[in-house]
């Protein structure tokens, strides 16, 4: 088993009212999730990459979340938020090593939009950006927070390949939030619906 | 010393120029006057109730007094930084961080500059403690309550970028740099515009008060100046102290941004 979660939920008191999720997930395996908006699929993902506090435990190949740093956690379960931070002006300062030129160009980046500053990108660049930045740490578990959202359907098709690809030369999990019923369809038939009282896993076309 | 005197009636003539500006503030209908009357009435009263205490405690020259005034006087600083915050530290913990960084920084300092550099006889005289204390203080709270307020508010507004650092696996220590060197500098700023100032835009107060004593200019100048380097220390010092405590507060053990620990002031 690569990743386990068992009995994840918020922390009593925070206002997450998610139901305790469990969910096991082997390498290369990719698992779509979805629910209601506003019913905790964000924090979900939160509590997974230890970001926000809940209850439950997490393991990555048998070892507990409590039991690993939490930056060593992190880079090892990449969360890739739907809305990306950036704290440096120019892209390239937000990368630990630069991505290689095929993943740019599967995206369909120039290389130049490495050296350009943050301020000049579109909203579908950053979503692109973000995901490679996560990439280029090659986490063994994808964490990705609808990361098509704003894509046209071109290059949400390439993502999905991308990440694909990744999961299975790298022998990566990957957890994808997903609204869209044909985009889940794509990425293989394990699907999980987060829902307020009750949580069940369904097979789904 | 050969200060003039001022009589109550000479503080009446100054004023009646405050009096004469909540007027005209009335005529303009500013409404500050409320403000303007509370705020000159209780400057003058707790003015001459430290008056007070202070001609009591030369008296005495007591060195548990001293201290307990100095107390007092860390306790009220402590309350003014927390009370400055627009997203202050919850809880005890708060009003702690500032009143340890400012209590700790300023008691050595204030210590060492008795002790070692001025000496008096006995080092604690209260005419050299209490008022280097007061000035040390006063900077050090307005710098230490800047670095927090900084600190506290950019963390807030910037917690996606934060939690961008954190998720690409940087330490807390790592994702926050940037915004404590900004805290940091934001905490000294005053002290260095005080500096640039000292002697060209304005005549430091102290060393006025001592000129009008009576002292000779040169002997208030160098007074002047060591007041100075004790404050700048104290103030770079104490905010380090506070920017660091305060940022660590800002995270759990498992270095995860913890913003529901700021409250929100209006």
């Amino acid at each position: 088993m690569l990743f386990e979660a068992r009995n994840v939920a918020g922390e009593p008191g925070s206002g997450v009212r998610y139901h305790p999720v469990s969910l096991q997930l082997e390498a290369g395996e990719i698992l779509t999730i979805y629910g209601q908006s506003g019913i905790g699929k964000s924090q979900f993902l939160r509590a997974l990459a230890d970001l926000t506090p809940h209850t439950g435990d997490v393991l990555l190949e048998g070892i507990s979340q409590t039991k690993i740093r939490p930056e060593h956690w992190r880079k090892q379960v990449g969360y890739v938020p739907a809305e990306s931070g950036w704290w440096a002006d120019v892209v390239a300062q937000h990368f630990s090593e630069p991505p290689p030129k095929a993943w740019l160009s599967s995206l369909s980046l120039p290389p130049e939009l490495l050296d350009a500053s943050v301020e000049r990108l579109s909203t579908g660049e950053r979503q692109r950006l973000a995901l490679l930045r996560a990439l280029v740490l090659h986490p063994k578990v994808l964490l990705l927070d609808e990361p098509t959202a704003n894509l046209d359907q071109r290059n949400a098709q390439k993502l999905i390949e991308l990440v694909k690809t990744y999961a299975q030369t790298e022998q990566a999990a990957v957890i994808w939030v997903s609204h869209d019923a044909d985009e889940r369809a794509l990425l293989g038939n394990r699907s999980l619906e987060i829902r307020a009282e009750t949580t069940h896993q369904a097979h789904h076309p | 010393m050969n200060i003039e005197s001022l009589s109550a009636i000479d503080l009446g003539l100054a004023a009646l120029l405050v009096v004469a500006l909540g007027v005209v503030q009335f005529l303009m209908g500013l409404g500050l006057q409320r403000s303007l009357v509370i705020g000159t009435v209780r400057m003058t009263l707790q003015l001459l109730l430290v008056g007070l205490v202070l001609k009591a405690l030369f008296a005495s020259a007591n060195l548990a007094w001293i201290g307990l005034m100095a107390l007092v006087m860390l306790a009220l600083a402590g309350y003014e930084v927390s009370a400055r915050q627009k997203r202050p530290i919850k809880g005890w913990r708060g009003y702690l961080i500032g009143l340890l960084s400012m209590g700790v920084t300023a008691a050595i300092i204030t210590l060492l500059a008795l002790i070692v550099i001025i000496s008096p006889q006995p080092w604690y005289t209260p005419q050299y403690a209490i008022p280097l204390l007061g000035m040390i203080l006063g900077n050090t709270m307005t710098g230490i309550g800047l670095a927090l307020n900084h600190l506290t508010q950019t963390a807030w507004a910037n917690r996606s970028r934060i939690e961008a650092r954190l998720l690409l696996g940087q330490t807390a220590t790592q994702a926050m740099a940037d915004l404590r060197t900004e805290a940091l500098r934001a905490g000294l700023i005053p002290t260095l515009n005080m500096l640039a100032a000292a002697g060209l835009i304005s005549l430091p107060g102290m060393m006025t008060g001592q000129i009008l004593a009576g002292a000779p200019p040169m002997e208030a100048v160098r007074y002047q100046i060591l007041i100075m380097l004790l404050i700048t220390a104290a103030t770079g010092f104490g905010s380090l102290l506070a920017v660091h405590l305060g940022a660590r507060r800002l995270f759990d053990d498992r270095q995860r941004l913890r913003l529901e620990r700021l409250g929100q002031r209006s």
